[in-house]
């Protein structure tokens, strides 16, 4: 399995984070932020040595598997005709402060994931690490197995793609927890218990149980029964 | 090995004896502050920037023009200022006046911010939070350094060779840049050679190692000299570890679930709290406990400034006194005896 390519496109605190993460586990990895290579390398050489900084055409064009980790409010931007069936891994969400107020990126009826699976309509898209800040993912790698190992919850609509979504996640240092869909990736966003949590799988899957009977699961399932 | 000390307000209302403080009072409760933090010995009192209910830090040079003329020696600067929607000519206006009237104790930390009030206050977009802080950076570090100044961009009017006065001394006030944890931060600090500020509010503070490394490495890169690198965090200090931390959680609770309301994250537990004091970003605790981890902090980060900031939505006048005293008379002390020992050791 190592032998996968992961490109990540963002070169932030989370897009840096993983990349040590992924290194760690084996895998190549590929890196760009949002301009040339060369803006980058300094600090990919530093925080995530062992990942190559380059453009995010080639992250795109030459990865097999992709995370997006840049801004929400910047998806648009991502190369999508190269991404063309791609497993693409979802690791955004909609933070008003870096996006701006975007009544598109707030809308309970519909995940920020499903935006962006429409937005590049011939990729994969698995929602995961979105959830845990990134401080909690730099700290908390465990051995499969370990008692206490923290859990991240991740969501899609192919049994296949979230098994090797789930794959990743494991060799990463977590659990997977399979949440649901990829409309249901909601209880993963803010605004939701789950968002922050820095919590083992037998706590992720509690929340997820809870999700429909907290004030936002009630905010989220009143928008989509009048939508439907 | 020299080492600053210093405290950061955002200019939190507090309580006394359980009552809220007024606006007004709280203001002039940072001038009596900053007074004690220059009795006991703190090298620098610095004010943030904030545009809401519980903080009265939205004009940082006026409140520091008056800590200025009710003290002699302590420092003054800001804890951030809000590059991005403030205009840097009237700040350059602002700091240069400041530091005049103190005789030359006006610093500053210029940062994005981490709260937003200020961009629909003062009509900006969020959107353009980058754009905004690299195009006025450009423009405040070249009128600090350079006179007269031509300058032209997207964010404001034009310049063409402009003096601005009252004149700052020749190369400008010390001016850092405040970072969250955004690697582009870090290398921009280091393109303009300017001093680093880490504002460390979650986590383990050693993970910020990567980026005073990267911070270094830049520098040298872009053949900077090297710059002093600091570390901003959130706490309080009163006689025992257990009193310290039962009094924090006090007001730290009401306020992280505030925050956490307004993010889209749901508040920590008691027990996260207490991991947070054990070994995360909060200076929670006994003189001896703090010194201790500043004292680390200078090993892990290099770093040889360290500010704490001490007030917090609610918290006691008398706890943010405490807090203070402490911080000079005891921690202070132990951290440069600590420092001074282990320089003649090795």
């Amino acid at each position: 399995m190592p032998d996968l390519t992961i490109g990540i496109l963002g070169a932030g605190k989370v897009g840096t984070v993983l990349s040590r993460l992924l290194v760690a586990a084996g895998y190549r990895v590929l890196i760009s932020g949002s301009g040339p290579a060369s803006k980058i390398a300094l600090t990919i050489e530093v925080l995530a040595p062992g990942a190559v900084a380059t453009t995010s055409d080639v992250v795109a064009r030459d990865s097999d598997v992709v995370i997006l980790a840049l801004p929400l409010g910047k998806y648009r931007s991502i190369p999508r005709e190269l991404l063309e069936s791609k497993l693409v891994l979802d690791a955004m969400n909609y933070w008003w402060e870096i996006d701006g107020h975007r009544a598109d990126l707030n809308d309970p009826r519909v995940s920020t994931s499903e935006l962006v699976q429409e937005f590049l309509g011939a990729s994969r898209v698995v929602k995961a690490y979105n959830h845990m800040g990134y401080h909690d993912l730099d700290e908390g790698p465990q051995p499969t197995g370990t008692p206490g190992r923290k859990a991240i919850g991740i969501a899609g609509d192919d049994p296949s793609d979230l098994a090797t979504v789930a794959e990743i996640v494991d060799a990463t240092g977590f659990d997977p927890v399979v949440v649901g869909t990829l409309h249901d990736s909601i209880s993963l966003e803010p605004g939701s218990e789950l968002f922050g949590a820095n919590v083992g799988a037998e706590a992720v899957r509690a929340a997820v149980e809870r999700f429909p009977a907290t004030e936002r699961g009630l905010e989220v399932a009143s928008a989509r029964d009048v939508a439907a | 090995m020299s080492f600053e000390l210093g405290l950061n307000s955002f200019g939190d209302v507090p309580t006394d004896n359980g009552r809220v403080v007024s606006d007004a009072e709280t203001v002039r409760l940072l001038i009596e502050e900053a007074q004690l933090a220059e009795r006991v010995g703190i090298d620098v009192f610095s004010i943030g920037e904030h545009y809401r209910e519980g903080f009265v830090d939205s004009a940082g040079a006026v409140l520091l023009a008056g800590i200025a003329s009710a003290t002699k020696t302590i420092k003054l600067g800001t804890a951030v200022t809000v590059l991005s929607t403030n205009d840097p000519v009237r700040l350059y206006n602002e700091f240069s006046t400041l530091d005049a009237i103190s005789n030359g104790r006006a610093q500053m930390v210029l940062g994005r911010a981490s709260q937003t009030q200020s961009f629909p206050l003062f009509g900006y977009d969020l959107a353009d939070y980058e754009e905004l802080f690299e195009e006025k950076l450009e423009l405040f570090m070249k009128l600090q350094r350079e006179s007269p100044v031509t300058w032209s961009g997207t964010v404001r009017a034009p310049l063409v060779e402009q003096t601005l006065h009252p004149r700052m001394q020749p190369g400008g006030i010390p001016t850092w840049i405040g970072v969250g944890g955004s690697p582009n931060s870090v290398i921009r600090a280091a393109r303009y050679g300017l001093p680093l500020m880490l504002a460390i509010i979650g986590g383990q503070p050693e993970r910020f190692a990567g980026h005073v490394d990267l911070y270094l490495r830049a520098l040298e890169q872009f053949g900077m000299p090297v710059q002093p690198v600091g570390q901003h965090a959130l706490g309080l200090v009163a006689e025992t570890d257990d009193e310290a931390a039962d009094l924090w959680w006090e007001s730290w609770k009401p306020m992280v679930e505030m925050m956490g309301k307004e993010r889209g994250f749901y508040p920590p537990t008691r027990e996260r709290y207490d991991l947070e004091l054990a070994s995360g970003a909060l200076f929670v605790g006994s003189p001896e406990t703090v010194a201790q981890k500043i004292v680390r902090m200078t090993k892990e980060l290099h770093i040889s400034r360290f500010d704490l900031k001490y007030d917090l939505i609610g918290l006691p006048v008398s706890a943010r006194a405490r807090t203070i005293e402490l911080l000079g008379t005891e921690v202070a002390p132990r951290v440069r005896e600590i420092l001074a020992k282990e320089s003649t050791d090795a």
